[in-house]
């Protein structure tokens, strides 16, 4: 019987290494000795599982479910869509994507936001939704606005989405950040930087899509997800033990 | 040229910020908006085997908590099966074995109930002592970091357990064993999680 197996390794080049000086938080927040390497066992292979009990339909729509009834957020209008999929492309269904971003404005509804910019009173700035059966999810929602950070003082993070999704087992949980096609803040943002690959970098900026977009409505851009893949055989040694 | 291989990429990480709470626990960055909030609840209310609370602190390298880290479990339950198709078997009905924990902003202390899990199979390699796995993202961590934590109670399991063993430094092993204070109503295990610096953490590559 052929069964799926252990997640494929990590390829470490594609992400940012722990210490990376550009992000200053990044000197006291990174390990100093190597990861402990690791093959899967059961605790690996396997990871929470998420169904439609858990949330709510109106959840993904950013642009009603925090706004009074009949107002929206102020910005501009955005469908954010694309697939969780797998390395060997294949769609990964039913997993949890959660979003939260800025307002229009570059401001987050958060206790310790303190930037100038305005709280935008119908704004929540989060979201969430499940993957459907072919690994696609969309939410509704405006296009964040930059906003300027203390690490540089004159650092300003491109228009961003934070994302952050499940897959089936928990060593694909994967937090990252969808920025936008077109940003001229990107090559200068000191977190984008942290990304040694250039390419890595282009898979995190989500493409204009004229496609999807709905005329005098709203635009759309696509942002598709890759987790980590998994082998289609047994485990070439048995996961069980002795 | 040879044929392409045509696998996909993995996404690559970037830090979940400091304002991780408005996602992921928005009750936290102040204000409600979901009906239910997801991660409160571990182990629900028929999970069977000893009820446990684990508290700690993470500590960065200039020896400071960090107050705005969030991190994930993920559990067996005291059978050693997981919430998951290919989870081993059974588990009780309202068991996730799944939680999110942020920490006090004032403090950075974070804690959270559940029950203690059984042992579960190893890789060919014996048995594993029973141990919570730990997932952890903050503002200035890069990608998550995985860690585990083990019981002070399990001494001889532990001493036994295949991935503490693999540990070659003996003294790092310490960092992933939590010690157990039974002086409350109900055992409390305090594990501390040092991000850099003396007595640093031993991280997982998986
Ligand atoms: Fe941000």
């Amino acid at each position: 019987m052929k069964k799926p197996g252990e997640f494929y390794q990590r390829n470490r080049a594609l992400h940012p290494p722990a210490l990376t000086p550009g992000y200053k938080t990044s000197m006291g927040r990174s390990p100093r000795y190597s990861l402990i390497s690791l093959q899967n066992s059961i605790s690996e292979i396997t990871g929470p599982v998420f169904g439609p009990a858990d949330i709510d339909p109106g959840d993904n729509d950013l642009l009603s479910n925090y706004a009074q009834p009949g107002e929206s957020p102020i910005g501009e209008r955005i469908i954010l869509h694309g697939r969780v999929m797998d390395e060997n492309a294949r769609p990964v269904p039913n997993t949890l994507v959660e979003v939260w971003q800025a307002n229009a404005g570059g401001r987050y509804r958060h206790r310790n936001d303190g930037y100038l910019a305005p709280i935008d009173p119908n704004f929540g700035g989060c979201g969430r939704t499940l993957s459907d059966e072919t690994g696609y999810f969309y939410f509704r929602t405006v296009k964040p606005g930059a906003y300027p950070w203390r690490n540089h003082v004159n650092n300003w993070r491109p228009a961003h989405i934070h994302v952050s999704v499940f897959g089936t087992g928990f060593v694909q949980r994967l937090i990252t950040q969808c920025y936008f096609e077109g940003d001229p803040l990107i090559p200068h943002c000191p977190i984008v930087q942290t990304i040694p690959d250039p390419d890595a970098i282009e898979q995190l900026v989500a493409r204009l899509d004229l496609n999807a977009t709905i005329p005098l409505d709203t635009i759309a851009y696509k942002f598709d997800i890759v987790l980590r893949g998994r082998r289609s055989t047994l485990f070439e040694n048995k996961l069980e033990g002795n | 040229m040879p044929q392409s291989l045509s696998y996909l990429r993995e996404t690559a990480s970037q830090t979940a910020g400091p304002y991780v709470h408005i996602g992921l626990s928005p009750g936290a960055a102040g204000f409600d908006i979901y009906r239910r909030e997801l991660g409160h609840d571990i182990c629900g209310p028929n999970a069977r085997g000893e009820r446990i609370r684990v508290e700690g602190v993470v500590i960065d390298g200039m020896n400071a908590p960090v107050k705005d880290v969030m991190l994930e479990i993920w559990q067996a339950n005291a059978e050693g099966h997981y919430a998951h198709p290919e989870g081993g078997g059974p588990v009780e009905e309202g068991f996730r074995g799944w939680g999110r924990v942020i920490s006090d902003f004032k403090t950075g202390e974070w804690g959270f109930d559940t029950v203690k899990p059984g042992p579960t199979p190893g890789r060919n390699i014996g048995r594993q002592a029973p141990y919570l796995n730990f997932w952890l993202v903050a503002r200035g961590i890069n990608i998550g970091l995985h860690t585990r934590m083990y019981f002070e109670d399990e001494a001889a399991a532990n001493a036994r357990d295949p991935v503490l063993n693999l540990i070659e430094w003996e003294n790092r092993r310490a960092t992933l064993i939590a010690r157990r204070d039974d002086s409350g109503a109900v055992p409390v295990y305090r594990f501390d999680i040092r991000l850099q610096g003396e007595g640093e953490t031993v991280f997982f590559d998986l």
